[in-house]
């Protein structure tokens, strides 16, 4: 199975790559929202932390770490490509099948970009806790 | 002298063809084309010749007689013969419901050999799965303490596809002759690389294939005892009757001539190509193993296969690994690299965490693999492990002294 050339571009040359302190660092930052999905064990983590402009509401930054392979690592690339400048709801309005439409993923690697879609949820939603932001119910399970 | 890329250390899947075995094989599609089952004209005979002359190298590189030899199309078909074949002949209770016989094998064999004893299992047959300790290891003691009254057979792998290591061989061969069951090993992965003595260690049945040492891939062989005792096997093939009944079809004539080249060069070319071998891959080992913090080499130390080695790189991920040693063909445990979402069940037969598991490379040298090529891959693999971590957010936890194994990850 060959690689489209946007995973390679994005595994080759990664946008984002870190993250805006330590795990302990981060936990109390009201400006930093933080989503960990995933398991070792399966053979993926995403860590992606996004940075939010209280006046604005808008996402300024976006970092990512991710143990993967080539697609995970590129869909979370991708992932903080996209969050930059986007407000927290049009975040929550991405979806897996634009990631797997824009990397030209095979169908054995949806579940990377499902994972990405699950990191940014799961980031957002740290911020807005932090921030005591009640929304519609973002709960999800797959 | 420039180096060609990608380096290839893959061997443990599929060798380069021989170009001297290319050269053997060539006058039998247009000149020597003849069916060996024509007895009456010369281009019968003389194919015929070719295949007999096979079956005496093939039978050399074993320790045993050419009429031991049974041409088959590689050792899938040499597995799946040798276990439906004997289980089947020498069944307790033929076409039974249940308690057609007990087979002994082990959790990490190849598919290849899994398979057939599953589906033997749903025809009625017992079957016991070994499970190797840390080392990977299958001992005689184990197979010993699995045997039971009813036990037909035991299939066990000479060396493991995927981490190379060697199971007692000549101690379960022992075993197994003192007890009167029956012994098969796929010694695909041996076969051709390491000194063979089918007598020596009371061997019964033998899977090997072409393209694991040098030769054409489509061809392989089963070695079938044919004294002390005399094997007995139901075809899984008939119609016109070669290979002694065991094995019916027009014989693949150029893959044969092929594999009895491939076997001839082995032989001959075999010592010094395992002492090369192995200094290169402790090099290799050496070096990763000191260079990259959180590496493990996977098996037992030393009873592995000098030329391929299996190294788990903590915090990175196999497939993504394989992605940054792009020049460097190899394959991994990674269940990236299967359908599956499940890492390598060999290795994890071993205990190794899932973890570590979907973190492994395994790199496989060969006949043509030069050092030059080795430090290249050993410099490439350094690289890419440390650009990998850079990423990983695991090796982060890991570096804050957070244990990543005792975190309780979402279920996913």
């Amino acid at each position: 199975m060959a690689y489209s050339e946007k995973v390679v571009d994005h595994y080759e040359n990664p946008r984002n790559v870190g993250n805006f302190g330590k795990t302990s660092e981060v936990k109390d930052r009201k400006d930093i929202g933080v989503g960990v999905v995933g398991a070792p064990e399966c053979g993926d983590v995403m860590q992606l932390q996004i940075k939010v402009n209280p006046e604005t509401g808008k996402i300024e930054d976006a970092k990512f770490k991710t143990f993967g392979c080539g697609s995970a690592i590129a869909s979370s690339s991708l992932a903080t490509e996209w969050l930059k400048g986007k407000t927290l709801d049009e975040g929550m309005a991405i979806r897996n099948t634009e990631i797997v439409q824009e990397l030209s993923l095979p169908p054995v690697k949806i579940h990377c970009s499902v994972l990405a879609e699950d990191a940014i949820k799961a980031a957002i939603h740290d911020y807005q806790e932090k921030n005591g932001i009640h929304t519609e119910e973002h709960a999800h399970h797959h | 002298m420039t180096m060609k890329l990608p380096v290839y250390l893959d061997h443990a899947a599929t060798t380069p063809c021989d170009p001297r075995v290319v050269e053997a094989m060539l006058p039998y599609f247009t000149e020597e084309y003849g069916n060996p089952g024509s007895r009456n004209h010369r281009f019968g005979w003389a194919s015929e010749d070719a295949v007999d002359k096979a079956r005496a190298s093939v039978a050399a590189l074993l320790g045993a007689s050419e009429k031991e030899i049974i041409f088959t199309s590689g050792a899938t078909e040499s597995n799946n013969l040798a276990i439906k074949g004997a289980a089947m002949m020498y069944e307790k209770n033929p076409a039974g419901q249940t308690g057609r016989g007990h087979i002994i094998t082990a959790v990490h064999e190849h598919k290849a050999v899994l398979d057939p004893v599953k589906r033997l299992m749903r025809e009625g047959f017992d079957a016991t799965f070994l499970e190797p300790g840390p080392d990977g290891i299958i001992t005689a003691d184990m197979v010993k303490n699995a045997m039971r009254e009813d036990t037909i057979l035991v299939t066990l792998m000479w060396a493991n596809n995927e981490i190379g290591t060697i199971n007692e061989i000549p101690e379960i061969g022992a075993l197994c002759k003192s007890r009167d069951v029956i012994f098969h090993t796929d010694a695909t992965q041996w076969v051709g690389k390491m000194p063979t003595d089918v007598e020596r260690d009371s061997i019964d049945l033998l899977s090997l294939s072409a393209h694991k040492m040098y030769g054409p891939k489509g061809v392989g062989a089963l070695y079938v005892r044919r004294r002390k005792p005399r094997v007995r096997l139901v075809p899984l093939q008939e119609g016109g009757g070669q290979e002694r009944g065991f094995r019916s079809g027009t014989l693949n004539v150029t893959g044969i001539v092929g594999l009895g080249k491939a076997a001839e060069l082995c032989m001959a070319e075999m010592d010094s190509e395992r002492d090369r071998l192995l200094k290169l891959r402790l090099k290799m080992e050496r070096e990763l193993t000191a260079a990259i913090d959180v590496s493990q080499v996977n098996g037992h130390a030393e009873k592995r296969l000098p030329h391929m080695t299996n190294i788990s790189f903590g915090f990175v991920e196999g497939e993504g690994l394989m992605m940054a040693v792009k020049n460097v063909a190899c394959s991994s445990g990674s269940a990236c690299t299967s359908a599956s979402l499940e890492p390598s069940y060999v290795l994890k037969s071993l205990g190794i965490g899932d973890d570590l598991a979907h973190s492994s490379l395994r790199l496989s040298m060969g006949r043509w693999t030069t050092e030059e090529q080795v430090d290249y891959t050993i410099a490439e693999v350094k690289k890419a492990v440390t650009k990998l971590r850079e990423m990983s957010p695991l090796y982060d936890m890991h570096l804050e002294g957070i244990d990543v194994s005792k975190i309780q990850w979402a279920s996913h």
